[in-house]
């Protein structure tokens, strides 16, 4: 008998009405000249607005690079038997989630209007040295402290409910084997928390990526600095904003992929695919 | 805080010396004083009905939980403190991760390392706590693997391996630590009924060549025919020791004939 698969004239519907808004969008985009195309095709590759592209790339490896390492040693803070350690890991989170990146940024950068002249050394003690805070906390400076700090904290919660994650068992399981705490730590949990961490810290970099936009703020010239830069003299705005922003997109969607890849890695002891067959052949003995 | 040794608990043949061992859960006291004796090369089983302190008892010989009066002595040193001048001294963590070293444990629930292959599992404290060179202790594994009857599974993850195999792997990995003492904790409680026998069998095995274990166990069959003692606790005392006949023939306590009539 023939078998008639059920219609779903719903979606085909839907689908029309929408694909009928997109083409519609799409021809406007197109045919609207104040895109500017060809403007946008002429500063896609301009030099200063790759530079900016690159200062992006880096700003954002490395306050994430600052905040995984500051993010995984407060999360260890936080969860020390040490009370004073836990307490100031809890307040440097209390402030840096607390207040607006943005606001964090300007501070730093205004640290030297607090801090003319800062000393390394004991308070009240004997000084290591100082330096000149203007010539030292530059925009790089603040802006890596501000991005930094603030990634630190947010990545702090990830790290920690990663390492919650990881059962009780585990732990007492490695420690009846004689492991020391550091290799507990290292060898046992932190792998198995890992599975819980790359996810969100994946999400993080992305964000983090967009994110450095903030500093244009404080005239660091990533990305989209550069391209204002280049509107506040041409007054070319729409078209350098969609160069900006096709460059964001070009990012978001590498890593994206790259976060794919990442995850599978880490997840490898979970997949049971390739070990199904043994599993079936050892009960049947 | 517990009590110091005197000179008859130092006796070399005693792996385990506790003599009243207390330990509370918040108000809740789990132990309230236990006394017990292993002499090594014995297999000494643990039974009684849940909640009686049994598993806190056995995890208080490793260190997993602190007692907080009584002596506990556990291959001739006093478990988590060192005595000196008559002063009981708390140890820090590495001296009770040297003490751990030469206890093996096994668990209820298993606890592998679920990022770890088989093979991973059982040499990585070996490596990393003893030193031994990782081919030594690669070659070591296999042989305890072969004893397992797992050989095959070196490389799987665990969590392609039933429980059975998984406990197996989890007495491997206990064992290549090349412990004095052997201590289980309700080792087959979490196994499907058709998988217990394959563990049983891996423990009778132990316990024929001279291991010392401690077995806390449901598991009145293996008890009976390989426990050299028994032990029944309950309400966090030890109401009933001897041997294995005594104990399951003639229980002397209303409470053990009790206990004794709901499992067997």
């Amino acid at each position: 008998m023939e078998v008639v698969p059920l219609r779903y004239y719903g979606r085909w519907i839907t689908a029309l009405a929408l694909g009928v808004v997109l083409a519609g969008l799409l021809v406007s985009m197109i045919t609207n000249p104040r895109f500017k195309w060809d403007i946008v095709a002429h500063y896609l590759f301009d030099d200063s607005i790759i530079a900016g592209l690159m200062m992006t790339i880096w700003l954002t490896v490395a306050a994430m690079g600052i905040g995984i390492v500051l993010g995984t040693a407060v999360a260890l803070m936080r969860i020390s038997d040490n009370p004073v350690l836990s307490n100031i890991a809890g307040g440097y989170l209390w402030i840096f989630r607390g207040t607006p990146l943005l606001v964090q940024l300007i501070f730093w950068y205004n640290l030297s209007a607090l801090y003319p002249q800062i000393t390394i050394g004991f308070p009240f003690g004997p000084s290591l040295g100082s330096f000149d805070a203007n010539r030292y906390i530059t925009v790089y400076v603040a802006a890596l402290l501000g991005l930094g700090l603030n990634e630190g904290a947010y990545m702090s919660e990830i790290v920690r409910s990663g390492l919650n994650a990881v059962a009780t068992g585990q732990r007492e399981a490695a420690e009846a084997l004689g492991m020391s705490r550091f290799r507990v730590m290292a060898r046992i949990i932190l792998p198995q928390a890992m599975r819980v961490i790359i996810p969100p810290t994946g999400n993080q970099l992305i964000g983090m990526l967009k994110t450095t936009s903030l500093v244009s703020v404080i005239a660091l010239q990533e990305l989209l600095y550069s391209a204002q830069l280049i509107y506040t003299a041409n007054f070319q705005t729409i078209p350098l904003l969609i160069v900006a922003s096709a460059w964001y997109l070009v990012l978001t969607t590498l890593l994206s992929i790259g976060q794919y890849f990442v995850e599978r890695h880490f997840g490898r002891s979970d997949r049971r695919v390739a070990a199904a067959p043994d599993v079936a052949i050892e009960s049947g003995k | 805080m517990p009590a110091p040794a005197d000179s008859r608990d130092s006796l070399e043949s005693f792996a385990v010396v506790a003599r009243g061992v207390e330990k509370s859960f918040g108000s809740h006291k789990v132990l309230k004083g236990v006394d017990l004796r292993v002499e090594y090369g014995k297999v000494v089983c643990i039974l009684g009905p849940s909640g009686s302190g049994k598993s806190t008892f056995l995890r208080c010989m490793n260190h997993l939980e602190r007692i907080e009066a009584g002596f506990l002595r556990v291959g001739g040193q006093l478990v988590g403190y060192r005595q000196h001048a008559g002063k009981l001294y708390e140890m820090r963590h590495s001296e009770v991760a040297r003490q751990r070293a030469d206890i093996g444990m096994v668990f209820q629930s298993f606890n592998l390392f679920p990022h770890m292959t088989v093979l991973q599992n059982i040499i990585e404290a070996p490596i990393g706590v003893r030193g031994i060179p990782k081919r030594q202790a690669i070659e070591e594994a296999m042989t305890l693997l072969a004893k397992v009857g797992l050989t095959a599974k070196a490389d799987a993850y665990p969590r392609t391996l039933s429980g059975g195999q998984q406990q197996r792997v989890a007495i491997a990995r206990a064992l290549a630590m090349r412990p004095k003492l052997m201590l289980f904790d309700e080792p087959t409680s979490a196994l499907d009924p058709e998988l217990v026998g394959e563990v049983l069998a891996v423990m009778k095995g132990l316990a024929a060549e001279g291991m010392t274990m401690v077995v806390v166990t449901h598991e009145m069959g293996f008890a009976r025919d390989v426990g050299d003692s028994v032990v029944f606790m309950d309400g966090g005392v030890v109401v009933e020791q001897g041997t294995p006949s005594e104990f399951f023939d003639n229980p002397r306590t209303e409470r053990a004939r009790a206990f004794l009539g709901k499992v067997l």
